[in-house]
């Protein structure tokens, strides 16, 4: 199953009450931001200004793969060029390592640029006057690293992502979604600590877009990278991240685990991202379970011998394959002992992501 | 009423700042300063009668050989075959037309070269800045359009009659078009590209070499063609100020009404400019349009590179 939640693990990027306004008036429109709370519209009638990012704080721990989820316009692509500084924050701060990546001089933050972080581009922004080769070894050229180092390090990126044997070709002589490895391959190229993706398999078509998440999932979990993937679709988010941010209009509206997100929406925003989603892999038997004590009261029986068991971290695709071999509900057992029941209508209310309000009605009406 | 007094309807009758009495002051500086201005005159003057000694040294059989197999590598066999026949006809067109055409070859080159070291570093600069390319298109509008023979005068002053005059005349009207590609060219640069670099850490003068001129290159060599293009345009204004070559022949033709002069200098011209912008065009090209990875994979270099090849791998 997926990592935990990385809360106890060393905290690798760190975002702290990040603004970005845009426009020739955003230092006065930040200080009355922060003064009056002010909305989006009232500082864009007010000050002329846009706002790209508001107030966002996350942490993302050594080797988690943090997901930033938001739909075309909701700042999350400005808001990744922070961590790199691409852009200046109007306000805030980001953390790498613990050093504060703004208050690096030019040549720090260059060569944290070229040793630390890795980015994709959903344009890929691969070089066309370059080869394969050279393209992904452009930040260790940068450094001024010898020819000999740079194609041994070359051969093993395009090694990783089953490019061998192009690195002499062109961009514009590969596929999309090749051009897309090579930009893969140019981000781990330095083996930096960080990855920054920006929607990198937005631009492709469906059936390359899974085998290339299947491609960044395998070397993500090889190279324990600590990942800032952005996306705009919830599907990829769920695969994709250990921990996912909802982001609208340019603030965080939820922050958690993806069962968290589906299961337990912050607001109706997110409710309706989350509606269209497939619940049987997210949700756990814990999530749907009824307690024993109040199936007891309910039924007045006792779970027999001969009902399926299950753990608590069962998916809610593992009890339907239970489920299905027998007429009696699944008895869910922690350490050997039964702690809940998952009857059948129980489970469709799960796979429908509703509660099932059976119990809670008769339950009602016997207090 | 007098002549002078101010009338609302015809207000600028009574205006007179002077600026041609006071433009007419820097015949005075320039006679003033011909100490200075003689050494750097002569420094030019001997480059560019050099070039033309180096051009006319050499046979016009072998030169054209040359010219051929530089069109070949640059653009390809059709356009060598192209140049190969435009130098014959120009052989063939005078018994003195090959050396003007050498002689003229040479002062475009001198000033084609000076305009690409000014125009390159301007442009770039121009592509970087907004508030500079602002403050250079006027500029360079007033470069193009205004007439040669203005400047022509003031450029005799102070500089006298001659080559370095004429070079000088013809980077006035040659050198924009160079500057304005090289800014198109920095400013068409993919800026997805030059963030990719900037993220992987390149620093300014790295994104230049590494990311935007290669890029802009197409852009800034089509520059170059229209520089070229434009001097050549310029060889028999050019003439008028004692450069000799085939704008001269053209420029005496018509003094003497001496029509099949004239079409001998201007043909001669017209073959010039074709072979050179064939040959430039060609170079436009990435080796990839043409249906090979590297420059030197093509052409007459492609052949030598492969027998030398051939030649290590049989030997033992």
């Amino acid at each position: 199953m997926r990592k935990g939640s990385s809360s106890s693990a060393e905290v690798v990027i760190d975002c702290k009450n990040l603004w970005k306004i845009f426009g020739e008036k955003a230092s006065e429109a930040i200080a009355a931001v922060r003064e009056q709370k002010l909305s989006k519209v009232e500082i864009r009638d007010r000050f002329d200004c846009i706002v790209g990012v508001q107030d966002a704080s996350f942490q993302v721990g050594r080797g988690e793969v943090f997901c930033i989820m938001g739909l075309s316009g909701s700042g999350k692509s400005t808001l990744i060029r922070h961590v790199n500084r691409l852009i200046e924050p109007t306000h805030g701060q980001i953390l790498i390592e613990g050093i504060d990546v703004n208050a690096l001089s030019a040549t720090q933050l260059r060569s944290m640029r070229a040793e630390k972080i890795g980015m994709v581009f959903q344009n890929m922004a691969l070089m066309p006057h370059r080869t394969v080769r050279d393209n992904v070894v452009f930040s260790l050229e940068i450094r001024g690293i010898d020819k000999e180092e740079r194609n041994r390090v070359a051969l093993n990126a395009i090694d990783a992502v089953d490019l061998n044997g192009w690195d002499a070709c062109y961009p514009d002589e590969l596929s999309g979604g090749m051009q897309q490895r090579v930009g893969l391959a140019r981000a781990i190229a330095a083996d930096p600590a960080i990855l920054l993706m920006d929607e990198p398999f937005s631009a492709l078509d469906p059936l390359i877009r899974r085998q290339l998440q299947d491609k960044f999932m395998s070397l993500s979990e090889e190279m324990h990278k600590t990942t800032l993937f952005i996306t705009h679709d919830l599907d990829e988010a769920i695969r994709i991240g250990d921990r996912i941010a909802i982001m609208k209009d340019g603030a965080l509206v939820q922050v958690g685990t993806p069962e968290e997100i589906v299961t337990n929406p912050a607001d109706d925003y997110v409710a309706d991202f989350v509606a269209g989603i497939s619940k049987l892999e997210l949700v756990s038997a814990a999530k749907i379970m009824e307690p024993l004590g109040h199936f007891r009261q309910r039924r007045g029986e006792d779970p027999k011998e001969d009902w399926p068991e299950a753990r608590p971290d069962y998916s809610l695709d593992e009890l339907v394959d239970l489920s299905i071999a027998t007429q009696h509900p699944i008895v869910i057992k922690a350490d050997g002992k039964p702690i809940g029941i998952v009857t059948k209508n129980a489970l469709l209310r799960g796979i429908q992501g509703k509660a099932d309000e059976s119990p809670t009605l008769e339950t009602g009406a016997g207090q | 009423m007098s002549e002078n007094s101010f009338s609302w309807l015809d207000p600028f009758r009574s205006v007179d700042l002077g600026i041609a009495e006071n433009a007419d002051g820097i015949k005075q500086w320039a006679i003033g300063n011909r100490d200075v201005i003689q050494p750097v005159k002569n420094f030019f003057n001997s480059l560019i009668v050099s070039t033309e000694q180096l051009l006319l040294s050499v046979p016009p059989t072998v030169m054209i050989v040359i010219l051929t197999l530089i069109a070949w590598q640059a653009a390809g066999r059709r356009v060598a075959i192209i140049v190969l026949f435009c130098l014959v006809v120009l052989g063939m067109l005078d018994p003195n037309a090959w050396s003007l055409a050498m002689t003229t070859l040479a002062i475009v080159a001198s000033s084609v070269v000076l305009c690409f070291i000014l125009g390159l570093p301007l442009g770039i600069l121009a592509g970087k800045s907004d508030k500079f390319q602002a403050f250079l298109r006027p500029v360079l509008d007033t470069m193009q359009t205004i007439p040669a023979f203005v400047y022509l005068v003031p450029v005799v002053m102070l500089i006298g009659i001659g080559n370095v005059s004429g070079v000088i005349v013809t980077i006035v009207f040659a050198l924009p078009p160079l500057i304005r590609l090289t800014s198109l060219g920095i400013r068409g640069v993919d800026p997805s590209v030059v963030e990719a670099a900037r993220a992987f850490g390149a620093n300014p003068l790295q994104n230049l070499y590494k990311v935007e001129l290669p890029l802009a290159t197409p852009t800034i060599l089509a520059g170059v063609n229209q520089t070229i293009m434009l001097s050549l345009s310029m060889v028999v204004i050019a003439s008028m100020i004692s450069v000799k070559g085939l704008g001269n022949e053209v420029l005496r033709a018509m003094g003497r009404l001496d029509a099949g002069k004239a079409l001998v200098g201007g043909l001669g011209i017209v073959i010039l400019a074709v072979v050179l912008d064939r040959i430039t065009q060609g170079m436009g090209q990435t080796g990839r349009e043409r249906g090979h990875r590297h420059w030197w994979e093509g052409g007459p270099v492609g052949i030598a590179v492969k027998i030398i090849r051939r030649n290590k791998s049989s030997s033992p």
